[in-house]
């Protein structure tokens, strides 16, 4: 619900002008929230190329600045604009969400990919501000995006949620209880909204990363097995966007692998250390 | 509905253009009265957000389309505010519809002197648009026929506009697009009629130099004069077609006017060949809207026009050609049509739209449908018309031929630009601020600048066909 009437904070406001759209330009239009880096800075490129227009928003502003301005620069026009937001925020979604359609002047795409993940550092190790964090950034902040975009697209008919869960949401495991609540959580969040939307034409995509080579891998500890560059997930995320697909892995051999932890019993995984 | 609750920014609502090829999210608000349009503009000021007026959403481009902004909806406020049958004069409010008022003037002798091709659209839009119908040569646009409008202009002044008042606004509004202010009435004159029924002759054109020298020749001995165009035959048919032209019927050649004139005598039918019901007859014509099956239906067409002949029909039989078959823009599919019409003198017309159906052809990317009319300049400021001769085409769009598509009319853009024609911003959807500017020329465009700084200092404003060609 956008139930708040309030101008608009100067400081996000773009002055590029409304990029038009024609039947034969049709200009697909797209958020991307946690975009300054990983996944999210390299999907931006990659839609710019494709011939989105989009809106990135990230709390760090040189960085989001530098992304908009590689990506305008590639593209020479006005493809990316900057919006410095903190997904905690929860309160300022709405006007910024307004604000961002009349600025894009329509809105196709919305990827949530914004998210932090902080080890406790040992299977013996117990932190609640840092799972506290997790669940509002990952979780919590997704919803609050999530949740007006679906009114939107589901009143609209048409449009494309994509989201992020985790090879570390399909099981509670020793290493990271607070993060692979997030990312569970998330994605039955994502798979409500797939139930709720999909009937209205709206595509909600869950993507479920094994190990990507970004800060976030760095700050994970332990082995990395079968670990890509966060190109190679973009290519399969946009693969998969453009079928309109229900949930991918990437790389794609998680598929098997999670397929044969979800099915482990427990009376096993209760003695596992990983 | 009016409640006294302020308005909110809730929910997007997801409109369209005519042809179903462009989609934008707005926040729609649908008063009833003049106060509410200022609440309206009120809360646009106070959020930041851009007005677009919208009145039926029959333009075949994003005239009515506001991405993300809010988008006035004036087709509730729809009021004939005074009718009189001795004059012929009518005052309405904006969001009246062509059908509201003809079958209303209609059964006591009096007809719109200007209609569209489809009699749902609002005289909002129809003004704003300055529409023509098919008697442009003979009786201009809907401009000339309007005495006097009132406006609310989005600096909160109220004002009248004629001919002789405010004249400068009465031929900027009209033709101005909705950029300018918001109209709350309208004064028309009507056209006395003394039957229900035209007089239509029918006959074949065998290629375009036939086709336009008949639209020439012709027009100036009939009321309205139309032309179809078989625009999927090139070579030496190229142009091919046949030409409707009709005439009111005078004194006593309609023995029964009364009975002619009834509203029951007037209503299309809602069944072809009184079974088959018409709402669904475009889910049938859906499996022809491709080059193969359009080409057999355009063919058949031709061959049954060779037949010369002349037939009495109603006045809405013959004006709403467009509501014959209900939804029949949903028959081209998904990406739905674009259409795109040219002005072109009548020294150039012939050579140009030669090469402009030739270069179509050539390219596989025919038009399904080519409408022709004969036109004279007028005195609007953002006018489309001149003397000379107008060609629409519709296309239909998909993904696979969008890009050739908007590259084939960007050649037809440069074409029609050389040859010295114009362009109508009801209709073009790909028209750029370069081909605006080129056509329309600088001193007029500064005009309309001007004008709209005065009417509307802060931009309240502002549509995506606005920002696309003056932005």
């Amino acid at each position: 619900m956008l139930e708040s009437n309030r101008p608009f904070s100067e400081e996000n406001l773009s002055n590029y002008p409304k990029p038009a759209a024609t039947p034969l330009n049709p200009r697909r239009r797209g958020i991307i929230i946690g975009a300054s880096e990983g996944i999210g800075a390299v999907l931006a490129q990659r839609l710019a190329r494709e011939g989105y227009t989009l809106a990135l928003l990230a709390r760090r502003e040189d960085k989001l600045g530098s992304l908009c301005e590689q990506i305008n620069q590639a593209s020479g026009e006005h493809r990316a604009r900057s919006y410095v937001h903190d997904v905690a925020e929860y309160e300022k979604v709405p006007g910024l969400l307004r604000r961002i359609v009349a600025d894009l002047g329509g809105l196709d795409l919305v990827v949530f990919v914004a998210g932090v993940n902080y080890p406790p550092g040992g299977i013996d190790q117990y932190n609640f501000e840092n799972d506290r964090q997790m669940i509002e950034v990952n979780l919590i902040g997704a919803m609050a995006w999530l949740s007006p975009v679906a009114e939107m697209f589901q009143s609209a008919k048409a449009g494309q949620i994509v989201g992020f869960g985790s090879v570390a949401g399909d099981r509670g495991r020793v290493g990271n209880p607070g993060y692979n609540t997030s990312k569970a959580g998330l994605a039955t969040y994502l798979e409500a909204l797939r139930n709720r939307l999909t009937r209205h034409g709206v595509n909600v995509l869950t993507v479920k990363p094994g190990f990507v080579q970004t800060a976030m891998l760095k700050a994970a500890q332990g082995s990395t097995p079968f670990s890509i560059p966060p190109e190679k997930a973009v290519e399969d995320i946009w693969n998969a966007m453009k079928k309109r697909k229900q949930v991918i892995y990437t790389a794609s051999i998680w598929r098997w692998i999670m397929l044969a932890i979800q099915h482990t019993p427990s009376i096993i995984f209760r003695k596992l250390s990983f | 509905m009016e409640t006294n609750m302020p308005l909110t920014l809730n929910t997007f609502t997801q409109l369209e253009n005519f042809g179903h090829s462009l989609r934008a999210p707005s926040y729609r608000f649908r008063p009833t009265r003049t106060e509410g349009i200022c609440e309206v503009l009120r809360l646009a000021e106070e959020s930041g957000l851009k007005v677009t007026i919208r009145g039926a959403g029959r333009s075949y481009n994003d005239a009515a389309l506001n991405g993300g902004g809010i988008v006035l909806d004036l087709s509730t406020m729809n009021q004939i505010l005074e009718w009189d049958p001795t004059t012929g004069r009518v005052r309405c409010e904006p969001g009246v519809t062509l059908e509201k008022l003809w079958q209303r003037v209609e059964p006591e002798g009096w007809w719109p002197p200007v209609v569209s091709g489809t009699m749902k659209t609002t005289l909002g839009g129809c003004l704003s648009a300055n529409i023509h119908g098919k008697n442009n040569f003979k009786m201009g646009t809907i401009g000339e026929h309007v005495l006097e409008f009132t406006a609310l202009l989005p600096t909160g002044a109220e004002i009248t506009c004629s001919p002789t008042e405010n004249s400068d606004l009465f031929y900027a509004m009209i033709s101005g697009l909705g950029m300018l202010g918001v109209f709350t009435s309208i004064t028309l004159q009507m056209k006395h009629v003394e039957s229900g029924l035209l007089e239509v002759h029918a006959w074949p054109v065998h290629d375009l130099h036939e086709h336009l020298a008949c639209l020439l020749e012709q027009a100036p001995h009939h009321d309205y004069i139309v032309g179809w165009m078989d625009s999927m035959h090139g070579g030496k048919n190229l142009g091919r077609g046949q030409i409707h032209a009709a005439n009111y019927l005078h004194g006593n050649e309609d023995p029964n006017p009364q009975e002619t004139m009834r509203l029951g005598n007037q209503v299309l039918p809602p069944r072809i060949f009184g079974v088959f019901p018409k709402s669904i007859l475009y889910l049938f014509m859906a499996p022809f809207a491709n080059n193969l099956g359009w080409w057999g239906v355009s063919t058949a067409k031709y061959i049954a026009s060779l037949r010369k002949h002349t037939f009495r029909q109603a006045h809405a039989a013959f004006h709403f050609l467009l509501d014959y078959v209900p939804n029949w823009e949903l028959s081209y599919g998904r990406g739905g049509l674009i259409q795109y019409q040219s002005f072109l003198p009548k020294e150039t017309a012939e050579d140009t739209w030669r090469e402009m159906i030739e270069l179509s052809l050539k390219l596989g990317l025919p038009s399904y449908l080519g409408v022709t009319k004969r036109h004279r300049p007028d005195k609007f400021l953002l006018t489309h018309a001149l003397d000379g001769f107008s060609l629409a085409l519709d296309f239909k769009v998909t993904d696979r031929n969008r890009s050739a598509l908007s590259k084939m009319l960007q050649e037809f853009d440069r074409m029609v630009l050389k040859a010295g024609g114009r362009f109508y911003f009801a209709k073009n959807s790909e028209t750029s601020a370069e081909a605006a500017r080129a056509f329309l020329g600088e001193e007029t465009i500064q005009k309309f600048k001007e004008l709209k700084k005065r009417c509307d200092p802060n931009n309240l404003l502002e549509s995506d066909l606005f920002r696309r060609v003056f932005g």
